[in-house]
């Protein structure tokens, strides 16, 4: 296979050495594109058109986003605490801690 | 009508035979390479391939039994014609071989399909223009595909680019009948069903050249050319292709599932 890529997340030892593809789908105009899953190809167009075969071919999605695994900057498990705790102490970094005041719309 | 005299529908089934067998052989070949794709990706695109295909060919053969008017419906057409009754070109029925020459040869036929479904979409024959352009969609893609895989076999290793340019060797030989003047589709050109084959050489060329400009082939030029597939006369591996289709046809007449 022409890729001398070392291999990324997820990459089976021993499969062909393509890189994986992350796939991005906007399901309808309106809405962001979610991640629906992976595919392996030797470069982008390919994936995308892999993307296209294994996700969209009933009429899931009216745009594609192709990402290379290894480009994605994920956060860690470990840091799962200083990222992710709500901070439930402080009340005022909630919403739900301010009232609302009578008359204001669109809020 | 644009003048000349009226196509008869022998001519009119002639043709569209001519239409559904290349796509008919061609899916089956493909459909072989199922479970043997290097990749569960390409293992998808390739069996989507073999299937769009396949109803394309369906709605060539089902309307050619329609047009010849004796009974005969698409899987009669399919399952109990001989060899010699095939009118599909050379190219699409011989062995799939490496991937390179797996995918050489479906970027030559699609390139060729797409070209001609392209025009029989403005065919005076409503039938022909309607199943032209839903294929006409499906070409694109299956071309789009080919030409990706050329171009990263030819951008890829000394090993990849050297299996291009046997694949390209194997196959030249075969692109010349694609373009062959057809007599019998002579009245049907006159009537604007459908358009001289030998005018899409030049565009299908001008498709082909850029898909190659990475690869190691200096020349393009085929040294012998193949023929006679319209005709009925094939290659010995059209008998192989037609014998393991129509075996269970023929071992259970009429079977369904």
């Amino acid at each position: 296979m022409p890729s001398s890529h070392q291999g990324g997340p997820g990459e089976v030892v021993g499969s062909p050495t393509l890189p994986l593809w992350e796939v991005f789908v906007r399901p309808a105009r309106g809405l962001s594109h979610s991640h629906v899953g992976s595919v392996h190809a030797p470069d982008g167009p390919l994936a995308l058109h892999s993307a296209r075969d294994m996700f969209t071919r009933r009429s899931e999605g009216v745009s594609i986003w192709v990402v290379r695994a290894d480009a994605v900057v994920a956060s860690r498990p470990e840091d799962r605490e200083s990222l992710f705790d709500p901070n439930d102490d402080k009340v005022f970094r909630h919403v739900t801690h301010y009232v609302v005041p009578d008359g204001v719309e669109g809020l | 009508m644009k003048g000349g005299r009226v196509a008869s529908a022998e001519e009119l089934t002639r043709f569209l035979l001519a239409i559904g067998d290349d796509t008919l052989v061609m899916s089956e070949r493909t459909s072989e390479l199922m479970m043997r794709a290097p990749t569960l990706e390409e293992e998808l695109a390739l069996a989507n391939i073999a299937l769009d295909l396949l109803g394309q060919a369906r709605s060539w053969l089902s309307y050619a039994g329609q047009v010849e008017g004796a009974g005969r419906d698409e899987d009669q057409l399919a399952y109990l014609r001989g060899e010699s009754d095939y009118r599909n070109c050379h190219l699409v029925e011989l062995p799939n071989g490496d991937f390179a020459v797996t995918v050489v040869r479906l970027l030559f036929v699609a390139t060729y399909l797409h070209l001609l479904f392209e025009r029989l979409c403005d065919s005076r024959d409503e039938t022909v223009a309607a199943i032209a352009a839903k294929a006409v969609k499906e070409q694109a893609y299956h071309r789009e595909h080919a030409v990706l895989w050329v171009r990263i076999l030819s951008e890829g290793t000394d090993v990849s680019r050297a299996k291009v340019a046997a694949a390209l060797a194997a196959l030249l030989p075969y692109v010349g009948e694609l373009f062959e003047h057809q007599e019998d589709e002579a009245a049907l050109v006159a009537a604007g069903v459908t358009v001289e084959r030998p005018l899409l050489e030049d565009p299908w060329w001008a498709l082909i050249r850029p898909a190659f400009a990475a690869a190691d082939v200096t020349e393009l030029t085929p040294p012998w050319q193949a023929g006679g597939g319209r005709r009925g006369h094939h290659t010995e591996h059209l008998a192989e292709v037609l014998s393991r289709m129509q075996s269970v046809h023929r071992a259970f007449p009429g079977a369904s599932w």
